[in-house]
């Protein structure tokens, strides 16, 4: 069936709330208003508000209730606006989701999902517009996910829940509207592996998320320079999947990182240094990334266009390692 | 400065056949270069006028260096504009990497490059990882191949332009002596063989097969043929095998083409023929389009190209133009050979001696001349199936004299 990702994500909502009665939702405006970007619409309505529920305007409080309900036996889905407004609840998830079954010795999983919106591109300057998934990256003890395909919006909130550790999506904003084919039986996908979304032979081209799609355009250019390259969508951000990574860097010799987050001690300087650490004999270039310009997001859409990372960045940046 | 082969890195420019202001055609000969195994005479590959000659005759350049500029006539003016501008641009970039102007075996007196100042403490060789360690594996001095990649860099691809460069012995360099010595050229033209057959034993993965051909109808015709014939246009039953051969390479295109990576297989069939030389040696130029020439042609073709290949005046296109090698060592009474592949091809056929053998034929034991044919074929572009398939076609080519 055509669908479009917002609506991949609805479903995926829906059959979570369906299939298990500990599974609720609840962040800012997801049950009256249907959800600041209209994810959640109608599910107010079909499944009550016990199971679907407005939060007030502090992510800290509900974040850290989302953490209680899920000690308590619960499987919450909290909705964090964007990834600019979850640094006011960076406590909750780095100081306690991430830390308490360690804390505990073991003894307290939290089986907490976190949804939150990130990136840029819709004009909505710089305190909504920012790529932080790289800094959650970072954190032991949460597993943090980026689907940029239908299938893993659909797929991966399940197998997310089933996860008895914190796991945080990411959805690019940009994404919602995307529209594509979906299997009527498509359901949960794994959340371990990065996948080749292009084979190639020249270069990879590592994205995720709102980059995968400039990434494969920028690959269907390429071929026009007789340069053929793989195209490796990480999905999962943390824990990496390196062997992927590797595997294909093995295969075509160069890569080149796309990452929307800010150069500087970005997911894309891990995933650079891992291809050097593990792939070092293979390489016939420095690794190349694609980044977002160092400042904070313009809001003019020509500035914001500037400091996004762009196909033709991602082109020449394949050209210059001489694909 | 062209590649005239794969084992090719340098040339020597002896002497040039135009000047600023010539006009010249595609196919043209501009240049007569020196390689390590014999004197070519270059071709032009674009119509245009000659702006400048950018090399000195008796100066050593290494392969893709620019020669010569050659402004596109005057209807193309787009492209006239773009072309001298690149050869400038990648004679610039050349220039700007003196660090593999030495590593070369001794200068030869009179070749000096435009001296760039070389620093005295080598600078850090830039190369990728993986050149450096498939350079290691095969034995290649990287300081001598010139880079291609980000910063001009050496990388992996770079590695298949060059070839296995032994140091050269230090006190060398005093010895003075015109280009080509006779020594020099034979104990250079050894080493480019060597350094290209260690490459193919190498890198290609052969595989041999060979068959048996009853020539009994092919000499009887060829000896009614001649028979009105005089004695300078009698064919030989070499011609024969050569078109044979020519024509089974059209029938299994998987045999005919190049390696380079993947099989890329070539729409035209350039016989290869091995022609070894007086003084030593061996060399493989093309004979083009040979299933396309009549056996008149190719004996011509035939005759001109191992004369000129024993006199050192081969052109450059029948150098690096061959898809597919024949080598005929029945001359020298030999019954078969186990070829070695001449890369980027993918195959070589290999013809014995014709001689009267004991041959079942019928239920019957008589003596008929026959001939041992083999092929050496590259594993990775073809199997064996592909492989018999070549020699059971020349075989039957070979019952059909008439229609060579």
């Amino acid at each position: 069936m055509t669908t479009t990702y917002r609506e991949a994500v609805r479903a995926a909502l829906r059959d979570a709330l369906t299939r298990d009665d500990r599974v609720f939702l609840m962040g800012e405006d997801v049950g009256r208003y249907g959800g600041c970007f209209a994810v959640s619409l109608g599910l107010l309505e079909e499944f009550g508000p016990d199971r679907v529920r407005d939060a007030p305007l502090s992510e800290s409080a509900f974040v850290g209730a989302g953490i209680g309900a899920a000690l308590g036996g619960m499987r919450p889905i909290v909705e964090v606006m964007t990834v600019n407004f979850s640094l006011l609840a960076l406590d909750q998830i780095v100081n306690n989701a991430a830390t308490l079954l360690h804390m505990s010795g073991g003894q307290f999983n939290v089986p907490l999902v976190v949804r939150m919106t990130t990136g840029a591109g819709r004009q909505l300057a710089a305190q909504h517009s920012h790529s932080f998934e790289g800094w959650y990256a970072h954190v032991p003890g949460i597993r943090v996910v980026a689907p940029a395909t239908l299938e893993d919006a659909r797929g991966m909130l399940w197998t997310a829940l089933c996860d008895p550790d914190p796991v945080l999506v990411f959805e690019h904003g940009s994404l919602y509207n995307i529209e594509g084919e979906l299997a009527d039986d498509a359901g949960a996908v794994d959340i371990d592996r990065a996948a080749v979304r292009r084979p190639g032979r020249d270069l990879t081209v590592v994205a995720y998320g709102g980059t995968l799609g400039k990434a494969l355009a920028a690959a269907d250019q390429l071929t026009a320079d007789g340069i053929d390259a793989e195209v490796v969508d990480l999905r999962t951000l943390r824990p990496l999947d390196t062997a992927t990574i590797v595997g294909s860097v093995t295969r075509t010799h160069r890569a080149v990182v796309v990452d929307e987050g800010w150069r500087t001690g970005s997911l894309a300087a891990e995933v650079s240094a891992r291809i050097t650490e593990e792939a070092f004999y293979d390489l016939d270039a420095p690794v190349g990334r694609v980044c977002s310009a160092e400042v904070p997001m313009p809001y003019a859409r020509h500035l914001e266009e500037a400091a996004l990372p762009q196909v033709a960045d991602i082109v020449a940046a394949a050209k210059e390692l001489g694909g | 400065m062209p590649s005239l082969g794969a084992d090719m890195e340098a040339g020597t420019l002896l002497e040039w056949r135009v000047q600023p202001g010539d006009t010249v055609h595609r196919g043209d000969i501009v240049a007569v270069v020196d390689t390590e195994k014999s004197t070519i005479e270059v071709e032009v590959f674009e119509d245009g006028v000659v702006e400048a000659l950018l090399v000195e005759p008796g100066t050593e350049a290494p392969v893709g260096a620019p020669l010569a500029r050659i402004a596109a006539v005057a209807p193309a003016a787009p492209a006239a504009a773009a072309r001298p501008t690149r050869a400038v641009a990648a004679g610039r970039k050349r220039a700007a990497r003196p660090r593999k102007a030495k590593a070369k075996p001794a200068a030869r007196p009179g070749t000096a490059e435009p001296a760039p100042t070389v620093a005295p403490v080598a600078a850090h060789l830039r190369a990728s990882p993986l050149a450096r360690r498939r350079a290691a594996e095969r034995g290649i001095d990287l300081a001598a191949v010139a880079g291609s990649g980000p910063g001009g860099a050496v990388v992996a691809a770079d590695l298949d332009r060059a070839t296995v460069v032994p140091a050269p012995a230090a006190p060398e360099a005093a010895v003075p002596g015109p280009p080509g010595r006779r020594e020099d050229r034979q104990a250079a033209m050894r080493r480019a063989i060597g350094a290209l057959m260690a490459r193919s034993a190498r890198e290609i993965p052969h595989y041999h097969l060979a068959t048996t051909i009853d020539m009994a109808t092919a000499l009887a015709w060829l000896a009614e043929t001649n028979e009105q014939r005089s004695v300078s246009e009698r064919l030989l039953p070499g011609a024969l095998l050569l078109k044979a051969t020519a024509l089974a390479a059209r029938e299994v295109p998987a045999l005919n083409g190049f390696w380079d990576g993947s099989y890329r297989p070539s729409p035209a069939v350039h016989l290869g023929v091995a022609v070894s030389l007086r003084g030593g040696g061996l060399i493989a130029p093309a004979i083009h389009d040979a299933d396309r020439l009549t056996l008149d042609e190719l004996m011509a073709a035939l005759r001109d190209l191992v004369g000129r290949a024993r006199a050192g005046r081969l052109r450059s296109s029948e150098m690096s133009d061959p898809t597919l090698t024949v080598t005929n060592l029945g001359d020298q009474g030999v019954d078969e050979v186990h070829g070695v592949i001449y890369p980027p091809q993918v195959a070589l056929v290999g013809f014995g001696r014709v001689a009267e053998r004991p041959w079942a034929c019928g239920g019957m034991l008589g003596v008929r001349p026959t001939v041992r044919a083999t092929l050496a074929a590259d594993h990775r572009a073809t199997d064996g199936m592909i492989g018999a398939r070549l020699l059971n076609a020349i075989d039957r080519l070979l019952q059909h004299p008439e229609d060579l």
